[in-house]
């Protein structure tokens, strides 16, 4: 009979906590293993475990193709609970414990902060998901960015919709901002804020919301009052939900209407706002217009929709999930590169290089964020309904910046049917 | 109308309205904390429970989430009942509810949150009646029916459950069970049971509160934590064990913060409706329509 020992338990203990992929389970032996936090539940966990579902793909992919220097991927991971409090620990353990060979980011930037020190510390070389602005305080030399936004979030970020309002037919001369209390919204209206400034535009209602927020009727009764050329949110769901429902109750109209929302991004929010996102003109970082098919993204879209109702995560595709499979992209190009597993030579090269990926193909910049910031600003057009499948074709989501993406054309004012 | 004037009219209908929600909110609340002392901070947790299972029986049946709400309120009883039932037997028969009875109910709130992601997946869940597009205008006063609609339910199902409490022998044994167990028991009432249906019915109520909220917004797993804070102190504010309190302290508390986010930005908004609370327990410790010790 045999008996189970202390350090087995202990083994089961790990095996258990850590969800290693099936798929890599049936790979052959000394795999690159690659670690990361990601919420698999609480608030982030719908952009958490869509992301998941793209990395597995990614890692399919690539096991398919032999995997990288002739050895299986396998993905180590565990959910953070869209806690930043558990990220230092689950860090910690991934690369003292499990000692896994690659470390990826988790989902967000606030998520992606309190892993730096631990990161900094082991000195790995790091590839985030969606940080905003995360390497500005710490300014690590072996960090990169899966983002669009860039070095310059104030100097940048507001330009292409301002840009956008700067070719209605009357120039526009006020704006309203409203952002949520949290880093990434309030960088977003401090760009607009500056930049709008810079343009000579009057500023007539500028106010912060508690994310806790409930109820957005007064707030845009106020904003309404105070008559903007352009409105500017940065807001999260499902805030942008309760901001946009508000706007439609009350019949609000402006020349722009838009900004930051997310939200607006995700399928279920598409779905439940149907027609009152017609006219809006908000920040993206995908459409799936004929000016932006890169390689593979199409194909990368088709597994991933095939799967996504069982996996019960975004139908469409259309968001992070592409820049979730291109993260791997980054590692796996670095290694091939490479030819081995060397923390300063995968930064070296991914300093060095230009990486080709399903969302384009992308420098990294001495940060460490993307070289050339490629925040798009999208208009959705004729929405009629909720229904998803216009979203998966073009014409539905126009691009009306930057200049060389550009897919459509401004229609004015939102408010207006479809 | 003077612009200011209409702005204030709003602010205070609309807060009104967003009160409505915050008495479905804490109604079983009042009854769990406010009467049977049961600190139950999984009580929106388990709200945003019923909204998931009011969506998914809605959309599949193609039914008013009201109307569901109503009809799952039975089943949610029983899951009260159970999760009392554990409660008692573990926390509340040794004397140990205080500490280990909250901890027990913040791992209710992690079980249902996690069960929620797994039964459910992270996305957002949206069940829209054709009404919750549809704003009434009285003059310059607008009356969403997304907010009319959960406040007259919620308002209507908090009055039917005064007039039992007060009017029926179970009822007011209740509302005794806080104050005196031991009397109970001399009137040969046992107070376990009673309070195995009291807490029974507060999870009734958490969950036709969730068919009230999914018609005002959607909803995830983690939305109960918007409204911890708030239930709790409308359940103060109005002096704990009592209903027609909680009703005032939520109709306040949404106008308060409603008139602030209105003139003053939604960033004061919580600071002043919560500094109401500091003010009025300051002034009237037991709380708007509490009895004073």
């Amino acid at each position: 009979m045999s008996t189970i020992t202390r350090r087995d338990l202990g083994r089961l203990v790990l095996a258990g906590g850590a969800f290693v992929s099936p798929a890599a389970l049936g790979q052959g032996a000394n795999p690159i293993r690659i670690g990361y936090a990601m919420s698999l539940s609480g608030g982030l966990a719908a952009n958490g475990r869509s992301s998941l579902l793209a990395h597995k793909i990614w890692q399919e992919d690539v096991n398919a193709r032999g995997g990288i220097l002739g050895r299986p991927v396998e993905l180590v991971f565990y959910d953070d609970q869209t806690n930043p409090g558990t990220v230092p620990a689950l860090y910690t353990k991934l690369i003292d414990v499990d000692r896994v060979d690659i470390v990826v980011s988790p989902y967000a930037t606030v998520m992606i902060a309190p892993s730096m020190p631990v990161i900094m510390q082991r000195r790995m070389t790091y590839v985030s998901l969606f940080g905003a602005g995360v390497n500005e305080a710490f300014k690590y030399d072996r960090y990169f960015s899966m983002n669009v936004a860039g070095d310059d979030i104030k100097g940048t970020y507001g330009r292409g919709f301002l840009d956008v309002a700067f070719t209605l037919p009357t120039p526009p001369r006020t704006v309203s901002i409203l952002a949520v209390d949290n880093e990434f919204a309030q960088k977003a209206a401090e760009s607009v804020r500056h930049l709008g400034r810079q343009r000579g535009l009057r500023v007539v209602y500028d106010r912060s919301y508690p994310p806790t927020t409930v109820d957005f009727a007064p707030t845009i009764r106020a904003i309404a009052a105070t008559r903007p050329d352009v409105v500017f949110f940065a807001s999260y769901p499902p805030d942008s939900n309760g901001l946009l429902r508000a706007i439609s109750e009350q019949r609000m109209t402006a020349p722009i209407l838009g900004g930051g929302m997310i939200g607006p991004q995700i399928a279920a929010v598409q779905q439940q706002m149907g027609p009152i996102l017609n006219n809006l003109v908000n920040w993206d970082v995908y459409s799936p217009e004929p000016t932006m098919r890169f390689p593979g993204i199409e194909a990368f879209q088709e597994k991933y929709r095939a799967r996504a109702h069982a996996e019960q995560v975004d139908p469409l595709g259309n968001y992070l999930q592409p820049f979730a499979y291109a993260q791997m992209q980054v590692v796996e190009q670095a290694l091939g590169r490479v030819g081995r597993i060397d923390q300063a030579a995968l930064a070296a090269d991914m300093r060095a290089n230009e990486f080709k990926t399903v969302v384009g193909d992308i420098r990294f910049s001495a940060l460490g964020e993307w070289a050339e910031e490629r925040n798009l600003f999208v208009q959705f057009q004729g929405i009629r309904d909720g229904d998803l499948e216009k979203y998966k074709r073009p014409g539905a989501k126009v691009i009306l910046h930057p200049a060389n993406l550009k897919s459509g054309t401004l229609r004015t004012p939102y408010g207006a049917p479809a | 109308m003077d612009p200011q004037l209409s702005l204030l009219l709003n602010g205070i209908v609309s807060g009104l309205l967003l009160g409505g929600l915050y008495a479905a909110a804490a109604a079983g609340l009042a009854i769990s904390f406010g009467m049977l002392d049961i600190v139950n901070i999984a009580h929106p947790a388990l709200m945003v429970m019923g909204a998931f299972v009011v969506v998914a029986i809605g959309t599949a049946l193609g039914l008013d989430p009201l109307l569901v709400a109503l009809l799952v309120a039975p089943l949610f009883y029983l899951v009260g009942i159970g999760i009392y039932g554990f409660y008692h037997h573990f926390f509340e028969r040794r004397g140990e509810e205080a500490l280990q009875g909250l901890a027990f109910f913040f791992g209710v709130i992690f079980i249902v949150e996690v069960g929620l992601v797994m039964a459910f997946g992270p996305e957002q869940r949206f069940l829209d009646p054709p009404y919750a597009f549809i704003t009434w205008r009285l003059g310059e006063v607008d009356l969403p029916l997304r907010m009319l609609v959960p406040a007259a339910l919620a308002v209507t199902v908090v009055g039917l459950l005064i007039l039992w409490l007060r009017r029926s022998f179970t009822g007011l044994a209740i509302a005794a069970v806080a104050q005196d167990a031991d009397a109970l028991r001399l009137m040969a009432v046992d107070p376990v049971k009673i309070k195995r249906l009291a807490f029974g019915i507060s999870i009734a109520l958490a969950g036709m509160a969730g068919g009230a909220l999914v018609v005002v917004q959607p909803v995830e797993p983690s939305s109960g934590q918007i409204f911890i804070g708030r239930v709790f102190a409308i359940v103060i504010m109005g002096g704990m064990a009592s209903l027609p309190g909680m009703v005032t302290a939520a109709l306040l508390f949404g106008v308060v913060e409603n008139v602030t986010a209105t003139f003053y930005g939604p960033s004061w908004s919580p600071a002043v409706a919560f500094g109401w609370l500091l003010l009025v327990l300051a002034f009237r410790p037991q709380g708007l329509f509490g009895r004073a010790a």
